[in-house]
């Protein structure tokens, strides 16, 4: 596969066309909103928290296929999980994307058995530009669960 | 006719490669690339007469003052324009600050009017938002006809004694739409307004003389137009530059200083705060010599060639939308355009990796982007050193960008 195959695997290209979780939530949530200045994308999310879960998560945004199937599959894999586990998987995300400084936790021996189907973002590594896209949506998340744990 | 093979040879990056490929620049409008004579006027002068300008007796001092003015008369000749009248700025954003803190600060008051258009640069837009704040006076757009330029109908509406300033680009960076610069300065004349011209795209792509637009102010930026960064110049008639106020003080702007109060030097040395840019100024003479030595004509019409034969290419790419008018004599050669689904910036990235440099965003440019609503563009711009082989490798990468997005 070439790098830009690699890139634009079709997992990513669905959930860019169909974005999983689009919309707002109604009730008591958690909000946050995330821009990237220099290319205008924007991601914002509502995070519904009770007991230390996540129960219910909606998104908006407009941007590019890697900002927006990011935040897509980040919606789907927090939505029932605790607030360490999102915040782990965070940590997890950045360390693949090389976000963070770490070795990359996924293990190339067992595709998706540590990160799911986000693990399809990995192409993403390779266009050093664009990891800053992948990154939009998660940033939002940390903002949206800081404010969770001020509140608690 | 350019002799393009040769005149390509004087660009040393346009011979590298990028992701293996020949590099495809078609990012001018962002900014150019540099001829190997601008690149050595600048090398030469640290290499031969580096001093500071303006002050000391030795002989390099002498030499740089000499470089240092003489590239003033170069960029002011090439405009049809006075060097007294033509001040060095870092660049087109800082000659519109100093016009709108300079001039509008101390012009402007409650209920005035600025009236500029929706297809501004955010350096025509944000410095006078910044001046609104403080004076009261408002920001008035005019909007786009469905060909995308500037709408002059209902402008009589618009216009009243309370429009202090018309400002207005020269050519939109994202559109590409040409003016209408005499209509709109016309247009200001009749309420008494002062007109600012932003010619950060027209000064590099046509013939410009300044005398030819009956405008108050004239802004550019040499590293649009084969110069380097850091340097660009503001023209004003000399009435509106004398009642304009310095916006930094310092060395070099002064006439005299006491503990209390300061004279000013005279115009342009009076916004030439601080030890200038030298190098830059001695490389933006050798930009308009460069350009002035291929001929601003010859350079025009092989634009709008190419512009012509872009438009026509990418008119075979499906689901392909332009934003900009179709007719070459109105416009120039930054061609803006959507393409299906695919955002821009994923338009870029598989475009990058053919080598093909475009650019994908908003083109600081948002209130347009609302406008036309859309998110963002992709925009490839043309220069002199760009050939008709480039915009055919632009459109097979755009037919890859198609397939890799399964359409």
């Amino acid at each position: 596969m070439s790098q830009l195959d690699e890139l634009y695997r079709e997992v990513i290209l669905d959930h860019y066309r169909n974005p999983r979780r689009r919309g707002t939530l109604s009730g008591d949530h958690l909000h946050a909103e995330g821009v990237n200045p220099s290319c205008g994308d924007e991601f914002s999310l509502d995070i519904e928290v009770r007991d230390g879960v996540v129960v219910d998560a909606a998104m908006q945004g407009q941007g590019c296929s890697i900002s927006q199937a990011s935040g897509s599959m980040m919606m789907n894999t927090i939505v029932g999980k605790s607030v360490s586990d999102v915040e782990d998987l965070t940590y997890k995300f950045k360390l693949m994307m090389s976000i963070e400084e770490g070795d990359n936790p996924v293990d190339p021996d067992r595709p998706g058995s540590v990160l799911g189907d986000l693990e399809a973002l990995q192409g993403v590594r390779k266009f050093p530009v664009r990891i800053k896209c992948a990154g939009l949506a998660w940033s939002t998340l940390s903002d949206a669960l800081q404010q969770a744990g001020q509140e608690s | 006719m350019i002799d393009l093979e040769r005149l390509r040879s004087d660009f040393p990056i346009l011979s590298r490669e990028v992701n293996g490929h020949r590099l495809v620049y078609l990012d001018s409008a962002a900014t150019t690339q540099k001829p190997t004579a601008v690149l050595d006027s600048m090398d030469a002068y640290y290499r031969e007469s580096n001093a500071n300008v303006h002050r000391g007796a030795h002989t390099l001092s002498a030499e740089a003052t000499e470089l240092y003015e003489g590239a003033r008369t170069k960029v002011a000749h090439f405009i049809g324009a006075k060097p007294a009248q033509t001040v060095f700025t870092r660049g087109t954003t800082t000659a519109i600050n100093h016009i709108a803190y300079g001039w509008g600060l101390n012009h402007l008051n409650e209920g005035d009017k600025i009236v500029l258009t929706i297809a501004e640069h955010h350096a025509n837009i944000v410095p006078w938002q910044i001046i609104s704040r403080h004076t009261g006076a408002e920001l008035v757009y005019l909007e786009l006809t469905d060909d995308y330029r500037v709408d002059l109908n209902g402008i009589d509406r618009i216009l009243d004694d309370r429009v202090k300033i018309v400002t207005f680009s020269g050519m939109s960076n994202v559109t590409g739409a040409i003016g209408p610069i005499n209509l709109l300065s016309e247009a200001a004349r009749s309420v008494g307004a002062l007109t600012v011209l932003d010619g950060a795209q027209l000064v590099p792509h046509h013939p410009v003389d300044v005398a030819e637009f009956d405008v108050d102010f004239m802004a550019f930026s040499a590293h649009k137009m084969l110069g380097p960064t850091g340097i660009g110049a503001l023209w004003g008639t000399r009435e509106r530059l004398e009642e304009m106020e310095p916006t930094e003080g310092g060395g070099e702007m002064i006439n005299t200083v006491d503990r209390h109060v300061s004279t000013w030097a005279p115009v342009p040395h009076k916004f030439e705060a601080g030890t200038p840019p030298i190098a830059e100024a001695v490389g933006f003479g050798a930009a308009v010599d460069y350009l002035s030595a291929v001929g601003m004509d010859v350079i025009a019409q092989h634009e709008r060639d190419l512009t012509r034969y872009a438009l026509d290419r990418l008119a075979e790419v499906p689901d392909l939308k332009v934003y900009g008018p179709d007719d070459v004599l109105l416009r120039g050669g930054a061609v803006s355009f959507e393409l299906a689904d695919i955002h821009p910036h994923d338009i870029a990235t598989i475009l990058d990796q053919e080598g093909i440099a475009i650019r994908a965003g908003h083109h600081c440019a948002r209130p347009l982007m609302q406008y036309l609503d859309v998110p963002a563009t992709a925009r490839a711009s043309f220069y002199l050193y760009n050939i008709p082989e480039e915009i055919d490798k632009l459109v097979s990468a755009l037919m890859n960008a198609r397939r890799i997005f399964g359409l």
